[in-house]
């Protein structure tokens, strides 16, 4: 039987790695602007909350946030199954699986941030 | 430094005896004269001649020798062998086929080095003297020319245990980042072309075990950072 070659070379990988770095970046930075939020809320009750996550500048900085952690776990998780699941069709059904997974959590966010 | 007794801990294995690998329990008598790892080796290889491994400088410079010593990648030549602590476990390089105790089969490391073309890729007539660098030039390839092949890195890489056949790894990529850093070469894009993966380049995690275990203190990570570098300033 003739072994299939190893083919390498598919010209991306720049951008996933660049984009991990931005997220990562991204996410430490809304820690710190949520955690000054939070901490200068007047009272810990669902009012003040949703009165936080009313703001639409942060409703749109907390999507992002969302958005980052998606593509940041895409990444990691994409790398993870690179590393260790040698068979192509089992690494591209998780590839998929965790793709979906990511997107639909996606719209889960969107749905409860629009809805506070 | 007196005669001592140092005890061994080795891997063994001959494909064409032994079933399956052993560790086997051996003891040796050091001359005075012996300081070095690999000292110790050739008096065991005079007790047993059976005994398989590599070398051939004896003084860090061909990167025969290298070996998994006490658990950690390095030369035999290099190593004081009274640092050590007792027995000496000795193992061949993890993550390559072992073609019998301490040798293994470097064809994949090789091959991986081979695929970045570790040569100066220059398309101008040859001048009549050789082709100039400035000092400031030069200076950039120091900390990368001094790479010995010995594969200690590779080697020691989880990233190229598990994707050897795809990742070139820490001493390739060092090699790699040698020719891009080079001002007489003229192959930078393709080069970069080249390496743009996700697996020859990318699956590196920055776990910098590489760093830790080169015996000639080389950092392939801050190679493998630099050639990100070029990558990012191509495409910005």
């Amino acid at each position: 039987m003739v072994k299939q070659r190893i083919v390498v070379g598919a010209h991306y990988g720049l951008k996933d790695w660049i984009a991990q770095r931005a997220t990562a970046v991204y996410m430490a930075l809304y820690t710190i602007v949520f955690a000054l939020c939070a901490f200068s809320l007047p009272e810990l009750s669902y009012e003040s909350w949703s009165g936080l996550f009313s703001n639409g500048l942060f409703k749109f900085l907390s999507f992002l946030f969302f958005l980052s952690v998606f593509y940041h776990a895409w990444i990691g998780v994409r790398d993870l199954w690179m590393d260790y699941i040698k068979p192509d069709g089992v690494r591209l059904a998780l590839h998929l699986v965790t793709l979906f997974l990511l997107v639909g959590y996606a719209g889960w966010a969107a749905q409860i941030l629009w809805r506070l | 430094m007196t005669k001592r007794t140092v005890h061994f801990k080795i891997y063994r294995y001959d494909p064409d005896k032994d079933e399956k690998p052993y560790m086997q329990d051996i003891s040796v008598e050091l001359e005075p004269s012996d300081k070095k790892l690999l000292d110790a080796l050739v008096r065991l290889r005079a007790k047993d001649d059976s005994m398989s491994f590599r070398r051939s400088c004896r003084e860090g410079v061909c990167g025969s020798d290298a070996m998994n010593i006490n658990g950690k990648n390095g030369l035999a030549c290099l190593t004081d062998v009274d640092s050590l602590q007792q027995p000496i476990t000795l193992r061949p390089l993890p993550g390559l086929p072992v073609i019998r105790d301490l040798i293994v089969d470097m064809t994949q490391f090789f091959k991986q080095y081979h695929s970045i073309k570790p040569y100066l890729v220059n398309n101008d007539p040859a001048p009549e003297r050789e082709r100039l660098q400035t000092p400031e030039d030069r200076e950039e390839l120091n900390g990368l020319y001094e790479c010995i092949l010995c594969a200690c890195c590779s080697t020691s890489c989880p990233s190229f245990w598990w994707n050897p056949d795809k990742f070139v790894g820490p001493a390739g990529l060092l090699a790699a980042y040698r020719f891009l850093a080079d001002t007489r070469d003229q192959d930078t894009n393709a080069r970069l072309d080249n390496l743009e993966d996700p697996y020859r380049l990318f699956r590196c995690h920055t776990i910098m075990n590489c760093v830790d275990v080169c015996p000639k203190g080389l950092n392939p990570t801050r190679a493998i950072g630099k050639i990100k570098d070029m990558m990012v300033r191509r495409a910005i």
